[in-house]
């Protein structure tokens, strides 16, 4: 066993269950100091999560939008910007999903496509400003992404509520032929929001990995990434690579907001601060080790938190409980290298 | 007293290699000591242990005769040990002052005192005769006076044993004359001096002893005055080098690269290269001598399309590319051996085979239909690392990251050559090497050359320029101003011209 | 409404806003002058806020007028104790300080928000009676029309901070800590070449920042809120990032800053007074400040003003 974690082959995902194992102990302390029995804390988490077929839905509902947002961070990650403005991005997608949804009505396998490709690129067109800023006047993505995040957040308050029939908290709702829902998902969950999304976020992790590992334009993003300096010398446009990995990143952002606007709600909501999909989604992609595989897992592992959270709350255990075992697991997985550090001790130990 | 430091038999190691293999360096009052070695033999690593930043595994350190345990740097500055670091070590916006009292600023009720400061700071300036102005920003200043004020943080801390970390680097030849000067006032004034160098002419003028380190291993101490040039070279490398280039004379051909009235800004925007004439022709090794930071940098950045041209034009075999994009210069027949490695030559975190293809991953075979071809991609790359001898752990898939110098090095050439560029580009192709790496890439310069191409060499060797080179122009100030043969070039000729003298006036003083 | 009522409405408001901007854009500047990027204020910030509205709500019924006093120092206790995280994280560890932030910011969400239905059985805390009201300011609010515009009904913690920062000045650019602080942030191998330690001028650094944003959280809630609840900060830490940017990391730049982007927000607040912009919407006033930034950021790139070891862990050793 302690072979097997210290073996340097394994490091890729001993380091990401470390995380998770510290978090959740973090997690069961601050319930002990604050009187909580862990024990009954993490039981009600798994009832929350796998205890009924409808439960079981909502998990795979709160987990769509994280793998999308995953993939978002991490196609930046991997292509050399912190894009952590997609949770304006993702709003603006989202937005730009239930206005498609609301505003023309077609036949569904035509409106359907158009609502996500029009999540897409209003993501790709808002995680555009960043990349062009810093391509073109070197000014840092994440401070242009938060400012961004928040312009988003209030502009697109304003135009849900000039849409037609909008009241001062939502929109009407999407026209059935815009909307991912499924009566069929809907029945075999017991009356759970399962929608179609999932199938979105499986194909965009596939589409992800793909891009990034098997296309020329892939090696191409991942060197300008890693060294521009190179990337410049071996005739990459360099600038021109960074705003296409921003927009691409924007575009998953933008189809994690269809997921909740024209799956989840079926229609757009009026929020007074960020859902944090966009901070949850660095959590994923760093968990998953930004690759296309680790994020639908930790997507999954993030999600069955979130959808599971409410039914801790039943348990008399605040559901913030889910948000701070959360940040404990970025912060950990963010201090992979003191892991590694211990992962060496042990090994030192071993001979 | 006999030695103010011993270091005896001191040990250390680090994961996979011996550093320090049971070296002994003794320094005696009021000498100038060298450390003589190649790169990578272990010096810096015996320096730093000496300053605490290291803790040997085994040996002691004596000072003034006394054991001592060096923890850290504040030990050693403690004990009167101060080091002038090979990159200097000062806050770029801070003043001179500021950048010397550090760490023991004098105060008044709790404020910094610096006019106090900067009188103190004059007074010892011209003790020892190391001109600066207290009041100047470090970025507004010239190296040399910015390695002034590293010598003068030592001299602030009444440091007694100062050691110079290979400290003529950067500096141009005056500034080499001026600090040799300034050597040996501080050992008149009572300092002793450790000189870490692997340059041999420069412990001929300055040193009295020498010790010699060999990967890791201690050789020998000798005097100075009674070795020869010839001797020190063979000891630090370990058998009879001679530094001679063995070639052919060169047949130059037709013209390859054409250069006119080139000017071209660096990065502060200021004329780095300044009204530049220059011709290649194929078959010939045309070498750039020159101080660092005399346009070399910017003009290697202009042809291979990395930095924009101002004014003038460049021709690669008559065809204009003096606005044309990287990849259309590299096409039409350029290959780069990058002067920076690290940030040009390779991405450290892509596999060695993925480094190979760098400038042609977007060709067939390595590409089809937009997909990556690995087949094609390991065949290549497999191809080169058996040709140039590429040493790596785990072939073409180990993290380029993982290798050493000289092997990343030969997988640049290796990337370059095979292309069969009409220009070779070779900036500082041997910097940090050992002798053997340089010996392989000098050889495959001359091969590259007797091929046909045209090789353009810029290094800051001269020894290295004058023995690879076919024609020598020398740079100064953006401008190229002299060529000579190089079979007939000397060195005292070259230094004048580096220092800025053109050849006509050389003849008029004389 | 003309346009001296508009002044004399408009500078109180102003003031209150640009407190807790001033405060937290402070303590980032410590952080940052230190070598540490600080993404994690808005964290701090609520932390702060959460414990002063907290302790403040404990206390009043035995202290009354002076628990918000109590509170504020609690709040800062906090801010410096939770900062401590990111130190260990980004300083010993050298893990990436952005990620580390964002872990805080989570944490500071999730928790405070944990601990209110812990200890109040509900999402917030419980409303405090003695906030810290607006007074008139002794002697100076006696000076003909400048006291009645600026000294008249203010809440005193928008001066307070103002003549902190006027003292970190003096301790940033006039003291052998403040030089050795810069140094740190500048180049911490030239730092550590002359003796400092590295670290522990770095820790000294995150924790006064952590301080200075809980103290930005506790003026916050104390002065514009009558309890804590998870929109009390809304997004006033990044506020405060974006103006120790504007203000070029420099304490007096990050005063003018903060009352730049107090003037923005009072202007949201009381633009449905204002004839030509009580027509727009009022999201606009709220984007307003965000989108300013941005702009500045663009017109300002070219000169990186930042410390240049900001963001990148120091390796001892290192060479």
């Amino acid at each position: 066993m302690l072979k097997f974690i210290t073996d340097e082959k394994n490091q890729r995902f001993i380091v990401p269950l470390v995380s998770v194992f510290l978090g959740f102990i973090a997690g069961a302390i601050i319930m002990m100091i604050t009187g909580i029995n862990p024990i009954e804390g993490y039981r009600a988490l798994i009832k929350g999560v796998v205890g009924n077929p409808r439960r079981f839905g909502e998990w795979i509902v709160a987990s769509t939008p994280l793998i999308l947002s995953g993939l978002a961070i991490a196609f930046g990650l991997r292509t050399g910007v912190f894009n952590i403005g997609v949770e304006g991005q993702l709003i603006a997608g989202s937005f730009a999903a239930a206005a498609v949804g609301i505003l023309i009505e077609l036949p569904r396998f035509i409106h359907l496509p158009m609502v996500m490709l029009a999540a897409a690129i209003a993501g790709a067109l808002w995680g555009l400003i960043p990349g062009f800023l810093k391509a073109k006047f070197k000014v840092h993505e994440v401070v242009v992404g938060i400012m961004l995040n928040y312009t988003a957040l209030h502009l697109v308050n304003y135009a849900i509520k000039i849409l037609p029939g909008s009241t001062n908290t939502k929109t009407v709702d999407i026209f059935e032929s815009a909307n991912l829902s499924s009566k069929f998902l809907s029945s075999i969950t017991k009356h759970s929001r399962l929608h179609w999304g999932f199938i979105i976020a499986f194909l965009g992790a596939l589409i992800f990995w793909y891009i990034i590992e098997r296309t020329t334009f892939g090696y191409e993003l991942r060197s300008v990434g890693f060294n521009p300096h190179a990337s410049e010398y071996a005739g990459m446009k360099v600038e021109r690579n960074i705003v296409y990995s921003m927009m691409i990143s924007g575009a998953f952002a933008g189809l994690a907001g269809a997921m909740i606007s024209v799956g989840t709600f079926n229609y757009a909501r009026v929020i007074g601060g960020f859902e944090g999909y966009g901070l949850d989604g660095i959590a994923v992609a760093l968990l998953g080790n930004n690759g296309g595989l680790g994020i639908l897992i930790s997507g999954f592992l993030f999600g069955a938190l979130k959808a599971g959270s409410s039914a801790m709350a039943l348990a008399k255990v605040p559901k913030e409980i889910a948000e701070i075992i959360m940040a404990f697991i970025v912060l950990f997985a963010a201090m992979n290298y003191g892991i590694k550090r211990l992962i060496l001790y042990l090994r030192k130990e071993e001979k | 007293m006999e030695y103010i430091i011993e270091m005896l038999n001191i040990r250390k190691e680090f994961p996979g290699i011996v550093a320090n293999d049971n070296i002994t360096l003794q320094v005696k009052p009021g000498e100038i000591h060298a450390l003589l070695g190649e790169n990578g033999a272990g010096k810096s690593t015996l320096m730093s242990v000496l300053f605490g930043l290291y803790k040997p595994e085994a040996g002691e350190i004596r000072v003034r005769g006394k054991r001592v345990n060096i923890t850290d740097p504040n030990v050693a500055n403690a004990l009167g040990i101060g080091m002038v670091h090979q990159h200097f070590k000062l806050v770029h916006n801070f003043t001179v002052t500021e950048n010397i009292i550090l760490g023991q600023e004098p105060t008044e009720r709790g404020r910094i005192n610096i006019k106090k400061a900067a009188k103190d700071i004059k007074k010892l300036s011209e003790t020892y005769g190391l001109e600066v102005d207290p009041y100047a920003i470090i970025e507004d200043i010239t190296v040399g006076m910015q390695q002034r004020v590293e010598i003068l943080k030592m001299l602030y801390r009444n440091a007694e044993i100062l050691i110079f970390d290979e400290p003529t680097a950067a500096l141009t030849p005056q500034e080499i004359a001026e600090l040799m000067e300034i050597m040996r006032r501080l050992v008149e004034e009572g300092k002793s001096i450790i000189l870490i160098t692997h340059k041999l002419k420069e412990i001929k003028e300055v040193a009295d002893r020498c010790t010699i380190i060999r990967r890791g291993k201690y050789i020998d101490t000798v005097d100075v005055a009674t070795t020869s040039e010839e001797k020190l070279a063979s000891l630090m490398v370990g058998r009879e080098v001679s530094f001679k280039v063995e070639k052919d004379k060169a047949k130059p051909r037709e013209n390859v690269l054409r250069i006119s009235d080139l000017v071209v800004r660096d990065s502060r925007g200021l004329k780095a290269v300044d009204g530049l004439n220059l011709e290649i022709n194929a078959g010939e090794i045309l070498g750039i001598a020159g101080v660092d930071g005399n346009g070399q940098t910017e003009l290697l950045e202009a042809i291979s399309g990395l930095r924009k041209v101002e004014e003038g034009k460049i021709e690669l075999l008559g065809k204009d590319i003096t606005n044309m994009h990287v990849r259309n210069r590299t096409e039409t027949g350029i290959g780069h051996i990058p002067q920076d490695r690290h940030k040009h030559g390779l991405v450290l975190d892509f596999k060695l085979s993925e480094n190979l293809i760098l400038q042609t991953y977007y060709k067939e075979p390595y590409s089809k239909n937009g997909l990556l071809n690995d087949a094609a991609i390991n065949e290549k790359a497999q191809e080169l690392i058996d040709e140039f001898d590429v040493r790596s752990g785990q072939g073409i898939n180990t993290m380029t990251r993982a290798m050493s110098g000289g092997n990343q090095q030969k997988a640049i050439i290796a990337r370059e050559v095979d292309r069969s560029p009409a220009l070779l580009i070779a900036g500082q192709p041997t910097r940090g090497l050992d002798v053997g790496a340089i010996e392989f890439i000098h050889k495959k310069l001359i091969e590259e050359r007797d091929k046909g191409r045209a090789v353009l060499l810029v290094s800051l060797e001269l020894d290295e320029i004058m023995n690879v080179s076919d024609r020598i122009a020398v740079i100064f100030e953006g401008k190229i101003v002299g060529i000579v043969e190089a079979e007939k070039a000397t060195e005292r000729q070259l230094g004048l011209m580096m220092a800025g003298s053109t050849h006509d006036k050389e003849e008029g003083d004389m | 409404m003309d346009f001296m009522q508009f002044i004399s409405i408009i500078i109180p408001l102003m003031l209150t806003s640009a407190a807790p901007i001033i405060s937290s854009s402070i303590g980032g500047l410590f952080s940052e002058r230190s070598g540490v990027f600080n993404i994690g204020l808005e964290g701090l910030m609520m932390v702060g806020a959460f414990t002063a509205a907290t302790v403040t709500v404990l206390v009043e019924s035995s202290l009354g007028p002076i628990s918000p006093w109590i509170g504020m120092l609690a709040g800062i206790i906090t801010g410096g104790l939770f900062s401590v995280i990111h130190a260990y994280v980004s300083i010993n560890l050298r893990a990436d300080q952005v990620i580390s932030g964002t872990a805080i910011n989570l944490l500071g969400a999730g928790l405070t928000i944990y601990l209110c239905e812990i200890i109040f059985n509900q999402q917030r805390t419980v409303a405090f009676m003695n906030g810290i009201k607006k007074d008139d300011i002794p002697v100076l609010s006696d000076i003909p029309l400048l006291g009645n515009l600026l000294f008249k009904k203010v809440h005193i913690t928008s001066y307070m901070i103002i003549l902190i920062a006027i003292l970190v000045w003096y301790i940033v650019y006039k003291t052998p800590f403040g030089l050795r602080l810069r140094a740190v942030g500048e180049h911490p191998g030239a730092a550590d070449s002359m003796g400092i330690n590295v670290y522990k001028m770095r820790y000294i650094g995150v924790i006064l920042s952590g301080m200075f944003a809980g103290l930005g959280g506790g003026i916050m809630v104390l002065t514009q809120d009558i309890q804590y609840t998870y929109a009390t900060i809304h997004g006033t830490g990044f506020i405060a990032l974006a103006a120790l940017i504007f203000g070029k990391w420099h304490p007096l730049g990050v005063v003018g800053a903060g009352i730049f982007f107090g003037f923005s927000q009072a202007l949201g607040i009381i633009a449905y007074q204002i004839p030509f912009l009580a027509e727009l919407p009022q999201e606009f006033f709220w984007a307003f400040p965000y989108v300013l930034t941005v702009i500045a950021l663009v017109a300002f790139s070219g000169k990186s003003v930042g410390p240049r070891a900001a963001g990148k862990p120091y390796e001892k050793g290192e060479r």
